[in-house]
């Protein structure tokens, strides 16, 4: 007789998981709270560092998943308990479930940036965020601004709710800086004579063909890379916005109009996910991230047995780091229950 | 008989007493501008004299303020200082009776049941002058008395007194307090043992005094209870000077000054020390001081005012203090306290120099207008602020001008606060001459910091200055803007500079009223919070600052409301970033709520008609 | 020694590399213990972004906190003095430095040591 195993949270994490749990013969059901699987991936044109599409992406992902899995999708979690040496799993429309374990894959939420009021989004027009454009790519839509103009320049700012403690996130969202530069990328792709411009404070070029991503933006699209953060941007009367950052490399603050100004959203822990830590009684989610028991050696385990974690629930990670981190859980998972 | 030995601790404590006094006034005096010193002498000699003369029976005496805070706690400070003051004016009419008027000398009223010894005669006693005395003094006595209990029953019961948390004193102000708490049951008991012997007194010394001789050998007991008495007198008096009872002779030389017109003027002066020493460390500051609640008990305005008395003065303790003023509304004394901590970092910052020569020959703006508006620093942070304001201008068909829209000169304030008033005053003169180039009839700003300089410290030649919760409130009553009503439930935060700092408190609320439904709060106008975000502070580190601005989020919030609705850009930053509710400025509810214009709506209606 | 060189007709040109070994980092040490929030600043210069002064001079507290690191304190002469304390640098650090009381901390150290370099040569 095969256990059971509750995935809760079927964004790629959580579809990656039941997978690879279900391939590993137990039976899985996974949990989601909206209405359709995949999570922020759905909403995503394109994925770095090769221009993967989002919609092929989650597809693949999608198709690995074995008949038996039981996707239980519109269920909201409202209660989570350790009984004995099994969890009982009950959402809010009355559905209810036993299981020998329970892995948490409950995502990220993108950074609110109306948080940043100085950065003008929600106020200016013209100040969209990494998901907007991102909407506005899948659109198939013109490359406009919101006045209808096609922008001649447009900015990026990275590490917007992220690496900011004056909106309690002290952490790095790790994926912001290459989404930047692809989103920079494919602005060019579509508006070959635009200049685009890129405001870092550090530019983390850490996985694999990142960097010469990163190469290729200067060499093949002469992406502008400025050292600095944006202390404010205020709109002109044309309805651009002027940037003032300091071009820290000069020494000098930087006034500059752009046409579009792009805000790089880090991530932020998913509301839903401390509840659900707090249900299971786990104790190290003081910044809504879920610890896991050693961040070195067991990235998946928690500090009660038979809890689990995958994806982003417990940190920023990227789409491929995020699926490696699913089967690792699953491997996991297995151990624990078979021993 | 008119003298005995054990008079002395008490005569040679009070010459002490007046020796220092004479000292130290006669040193405040020299201190003192000139131009103090000839308003001083005027006041002496005007019918001023007669307000302060009230206000030292209303405050130093009844504790009027003190009544206001709590019943209790001003009947405690009313029965000491009333009654004492009572015992010696009585004290004294009572001694010119048996001395067929002459006068005395000082220690004679303090010690007459020592010297006369009337037997007590009912029961038409109270009716006989020397019976009425006996009878009143003794009322008076009790009247202290009670006083005493109540100071008592405060050490554990502080709570009754409307006081969470009390002063901590040091070993000076005990000594002091102990000797003062002694000196009302010595002298009931010299004066019963007295009444005992000769079986005379009052209602209440008499009576004890039968009931001591039935128990206890008075003969040996009544004369070294008139030498404890005179001892503790003594020791009081000695220790006053130094002890936080010097508030009582100099409360009323504050008092006196007040009135004559003279301010703190120059730092450290006469009238800073005398401020100073009127701190009766009462404490009543300590609860309402939010520093609490960032764990920097220490530099509550008691505290802070002790250390510049002992010349202790820390940097920390000076700058760690957000300038709310919420100590001020509640002293009962009056002290500044706010412009004692910019004059003592004044002192600590005297090494900092500023050169503001840059903004010399910088750009005017050209523009002339009606209306000039002033964002302020912080008002670029929050780009909702200002375009609100832009629109609701637009709307309301305003010819302004936009004076630091490429980025603002800062008004001055946060140099004033920081004790660096020279250097502020270049930056004054700056902003002044351009804000009068536009030849503007009405300045407008977002910023209440802005907003309190513009308005205590500029020279603007007729410029009315106003926060634009005025103005809009003004467009509104003018019927200029028409707002909509929303089901919104909402609270209203004051800022301290436009609140307790300007006494804006009424115009952003009755804006507010006409769009959303205003919901109390439980500490608001004159004790609203502060958000924990003050410029008014030189040190607090965020950690701390977040605890100041989660508490008051707490009280802010307790109603759930939709919507936080401030004045201030830098309580909105600051309160936004708690990330606990929905915060807003009172122009962008506006902005978002304008209804047609009343010709338009009026049209309208007779249409529907 | 330069006194020499020049009696020679030509003198020695001090170099422009910032003298770690030889310059003074006292002062960094004493402003650090005074606001230690000194210590998280990561050049983002937000700060300097904001910053009115800056705007009109060279003045960039990014800069400063940087020379004063290195223990350039003599290129640190003068600059806080351009600063109006507005506070919008503080509001806006991502590290939550305490911006206001780091430029009065500086303004008052260098303005000691000159104090002590004054009396030593009167000495």
């Amino acid at each position: 007789m095969g256990k059971h195993v509750v995935v809760i949270g079927a964004g790629p994490a959580g579809l990656e998981t039941s997978a690879s749990l279900a391939k590993l013969g137990f039976h899985v059901t996974l949990v989601e709270k909206e209405d359709v699987s995949g999570g922020h991936l759905k909403k995503w044109h394109a994925l770095f560092p090769t221009l993967l599409s989002g919609k092929d992406a989650l597809e693949t992902i999608t198709k690995g998943l074995d008949s038996s899995i039981k996707i239980q999708t519109a269920t909201k979690v409202t209660g989570l308990e350790a009984v004995n040496d099994y969890f009982t799993i009950s959402g809010h429309n009355g559905w209810q479930e036993k299981a020998d374990a329970v892995v948490l894959t409950t995502g990220f939420q993108l950074f609110d940036s109306h948080r940043k009021e100085e950065y003008g989004y929600g106020i200016y027009e013209n100040v969209i965020t990494s998901a907007d454009l991102e909407e506005l790519f899948a659109s198939g839509k013109a490359f406009v601004n919101r006045h209808g103009n096609k922008p001649e320049r447009v900015g990026f700012v990275h590490c917007v709710g992220s690496r900011d403690e004056k909106v309690n996130n002290l952490h790095c969202s790790k994926v912001c800086c290459i989404t930047a530069v692809k989103q920079a990328i494919e602005v060019k792709q579509l508006l070959p004579d635009a200049e685009v411009f890129c405001f870092y404070m550090d530019l983390r070029m850490f996985g694999r063909h990142y960097e010469e991503l990163y190469k290729e933006a200067q060499e093949k699209y002469n992406i502008q890379f400025i050292r600095g953060r944006l202390s404010e941007s205020t709109e002109d009367r044309d309805g651009n916005i002027v940037v003032k950052v300091e071009d820290t490399l000069l020494g000098k603050p930087l006034r500059i109009k752009v046409g579009l100004l792009v805000l790089m959203a880090g991530m932020e822990p998913a509301p839903d996910t401390k509840p659900l830590a707090n249900m299971l009684g786990l104790k190290n989610v003081s910044d809504g991230f879920i610890q896991p028991l050693d961040e070195v050696l067991h990235t998946n385990s928690t500090e009660i047995p038979g809890v689990f974690v995958a994806g982003t629930c417990s940190g920023p990670k990227s789409v491929s780091d995020t699926l490696a981190d699913a089967r690792s859980a699953a491997l996991a998972v297995a151990d624990y229950l078979k021993s | 008989m008119t003298f005995d030995l054990f008079v002395l601790p008490f005569f040679i404590g009070l010459l002490f007493l007046l020796g220092v006094l004479v000292v130290k006034y006669s040193r405040w005096i020299a201190m003192m501008d000139a131009s103090d010193r000839v308003k001083a002498g005027m006041a002496l000699f005007s019918f001023n004299l007669l307000k302060t003369v009230n206000e030292i029976f209303l405050e130093s005496l009844l504790h009027r303020r003190m009544f206001k805070r709590n019943p209790l706690l001003g009947y405690m400070h009313m029965s000491f200082a009333l009654g004492w003051f009572l015992l010696i004016v009585m004290g004294n009419i009572e001694s010119r009776v048996y001395s067929g008027g002459h006068i005395n000398p000082p220690y004679y009223p303090i010690f007459l049941k020592f010297f006369i010894h009337d037997k007590r005669v009912l029961p038409f006693e109270i009716f006989t002058l020397p019976g009425f005395f006996r009878f009143t003094m003794d009322l008076i006595l009790l009247f202290v008395l009670s006083g005493l209990v109540l100071a008592v029953i405060k050490r554990t019961r502080s709570k009754w007194f409307g006081l969470k948390r009390t002063t901590v004193h040091n070993s000076f102000d005990r000594w002091a307090i102990t000797s003062l708490w002694l000196i009302f049951p010595m002298r009931l008991l010299a004066e019963s043992f007295t009444a005992g012997i000769y079986k005379g007194g009052g209602f209440l010394t008499n009576t004890l005094g039968s009931i001591f001789d039935a128990i206890l050998p008075l003969e040996y007991m009544a004369y070294p209870a008139w030498w404890a008495y005179s001892t503790m007198l003594g020791i009081f008096f000695v220790t006053l000077p130094w002890s936080r009872f010097m508030h009582i002779p100099t409360e009323i030389i504050l008092i006196f000054l007040r009135n004559a017109g003279i301010d703190q003027g120059k730092y450290p002066g006469s009238f800073s020390e005398i401020e100073i020493r009127s701190c009766p460390r009462c404490g009543v500051c300590i609860d309402v001081c939010q520093m609490n609640q960032a764990g920097l008990t220490g530099s509550t305005a008691v505290y802070f005012i002790r250390s510049l008395r002992e010349k202790l003065p820390e940097v920390q303790l000076n700058s760690n203090c957000m300038m709310c003023g919420r100590c001020l509304e509640v002293c009962p004394v009056g002290i500044d306290t706010l412009g004692l901590r910019i004059g003592a970092r004044g002192v600590d910052n005297k090494g900092f120099a500023s050169d503001f020569t840059y903004l010399v020959n910088q750009p005017i703006v050209e523009k002339k207008a009606e209306v000039v508006y002033f964002a302020g620093c912080m008002g670029h942070l929050t780009p909702g602020v200002k375009r609100a304001m832009l629109q609701i201008f637009e709307k309301a068909k305003i010819d302004f001008t936009f004076l630091d829209e490429d980025g603002s000169v800062c008004c001055g304030r946060p140099l004033k606060l920081a004790g660096m008033k020279e250097a502020s005053l270049t930056l004054i003169s700056e902003n002044s001459a351009k804000i009068k180039n536009t030849e503007a009839k009405i300045l407008v700003t977002s910023c209440p910091i802005c907003y309190k300089v513009f308005n205590d410290d500029y020279q603007l030649d007729g410029i009315q200055v106003m926060h634009h919760s005025v103005f809009i409130y003004n467009l509104v009553k003018d019927g200029k803007l028409v707002l909509r009503q929303t089901d919104l439930k909402a609270v209203y935060h004051d800022p301290c500079e436009l609140g307790r700092g300007s006494g804006i408190y009424e115009q952003p609320r009755n804006v507010l009223k006409q769009i959303a439904e205003v919901a109390d709060v439980s500490e608001e106008r004159v004790n609203s919070l502060c958000c924990g975000g003050s410029i008014g502070d030189l040190n607090m580190d965020a950690v701390k600052r977040n605890l100041i601005r989660d508490k008051a989020l707490t009280i802010l919030c307790e109603s759930q409301p939709d919507i936080l609705v401030t004045a201030c850009p830098l309580c909105k930053k600051t309160f936004d970033s708690g990330n606990a509710t929905v915060v807003k400025d009172i122009a962008e509810v506006v902005a978002e709520n304008l209804a047609l214009n009343k010709l338009h709506k009026q049209t309208v209606d007779m249409v529907k008609l | 020694m330069e006194k020499k060189a020049k009696y020679f007709g030509y003198s020695i040109t001090r170099d422009r590399q910032i003298d770690y070994d030889a310059n003074n980092h006292d002062i960094c040490k004493i402003i650090a213990k005074a606001e230690p929030t000194l210590n998280l600043c990561i050049s983002c210069g937000t700060c300097a972004a904001t910053c009115t002064a800056g705007q009109f001079t060279d003045f960039s507290l990014r800069q400063v906190i940087l020379l004063l690191r290195r223990g350039e304190t003599k290129s640190l002469e003068n600059e806080v003095s351009k600063c109006m304390l507005c506070g919008k640098c503080q509001l806006v650090c991502p590290r939550n430095v305490s911006t206001r009381n780091l430029v009065i901390q500086i303004g008052k150290a260098l303005y000691d040591k000159k104090l002590s370099a004054e009396t030593v040569n009167t000495k």
